[in-house]
């Protein structure tokens, strides 16, 4: 994956796949420890202990449609390639915690991206699951929950073209605003 | 300083959008985008963005929705294109660039893009 932010989508949709209504995404970009970390924490099905040993095995998946499963492994080996590491707490019922940890200025550190596309193509798949998104960027952060969005909106929902369209241009100008502004200040 | 969209420009668009919003999620055009890992890996998500610039820029209404991985991975991104009244039919490895064109004579001029079709389901007949 050329983007941490196709990481990103990839767990996000397994969260939705596990079943989860709402999911919390929360990326890190920690400057003082060069550390960058991203979370995923949802309330799904969860999964057993021996599930949870064998997802970072890529001939291991729980789907029918192939034989392999490669989104954990691919972002496990992104995380440690860049002095980092992946885990991952879940229970059944417990929903999960999917945690991939990188030294933010490791050379082999892929960049965020589009994190505005991620977030969209998330929120526009079926069934609909409530995000609550936060991205902190040294001493600043960006923060969306759908779940304020959708009150907002009543009965239209946020797959309405005009909806969709907002949440695009907001979240890329967010996120614009919010890696700019503190490098300018920097 | 960038033009910074806020919570409130919801309260407007939640006024526009309700007057149509019945009718075009009964008898709309739905399209779906493959994002399971393989479509992920295979660029679905700038696909994805495409099929939204392009109904923007052409100003059609259509429901567009993800689904996960269906199986044929080698072929993502696949593009599935349901219309009220007709097969549904799937697309393989569309790129960005091939989305203009889909649309175009798919959605406005009707026609399938036969050498990109990967799989059709006639509709059923109740």
């Amino acid at each position: 994956m050329r983007e941490l932010s196709l990481h990103i989508l990839d767990v996000l949709q397994n969260a939705r796949e596990a079943g989860s209504t709402r999911v919390d995404l929360t990326i890190e970009e920690d400057l003082v420890e060069d550390r960058l970390t991203i979370e995923v924490r949802d309330n799904g099905r969860g999964m057993k202990e021996e599930t949870v040993r064998r997802v970072l095995d890529p001939f291991f998946t729980t789907r029918k449609t192939r034989h392999v499963g490669l989104g954990l492994p691919l972002l496990a080996a992104a995380a440690e390639r860049c002095d980092g590491r992946l885990d991952i707490d879940s229970a059944p019922g417990q929903g999960t915690r999917v945690r991939a940890t990188f030294r933010h200025s490791h050379i082999d550190r892929a960049p965020l991206g589009d994190m505005a596309g991620t977030l969209l193509s998330f929120l526009l798949g079926e069934p609909p699951c409530d995000l609550v998104y936060l991205h902190r960027y040294g001493e600043r952060a960006f923060r969306l929950d759908t779940d304020e969005v959708r009150r907002e909106l009543g009965e239209v929902p946020l797959s309405h073209p005009a909806v969709r369209e907002w949440l695009g241009i907001y979240i890329e100008e967010a996120e614009k605003d919010l890696t700019c502004s503190a490098a300018e200040s920097a | 300083m960038p033009k910074l969209k806020s919570l409130e420009d919801l309260k407007k668009l939640r006024e526009e959008a309700q007057r149509d919003i019945r009718v075009r999620l009964d008898t709309g055009t739905k399209i779906t985008v493959g994002m399971g890992t393989c479509g992920i890996a295979a660029g679905a998500r700038e696909t994805m963005h495409a099929v939204l610039e392009e109904l923007k820029k052409r100003n059609i209404e259509a429901h567009v929705t993800t689904v996960g991985c269906i199986g044929m991975c080698a072929a993502e991104p696949l593009v599935d294109i349901e219309q009220a009244g007709y097969a549904r039919i799937t697309y393989g490895r569309v790129k960005p660039d091939m989305i203009p064109r889909l649309i175009e004579e798919h959605l406005v001029n009707g026609r399938m893009v036969e050498e990109w079709v990967v799989g059709r389901i006639q509709r059923e007949t109740q």
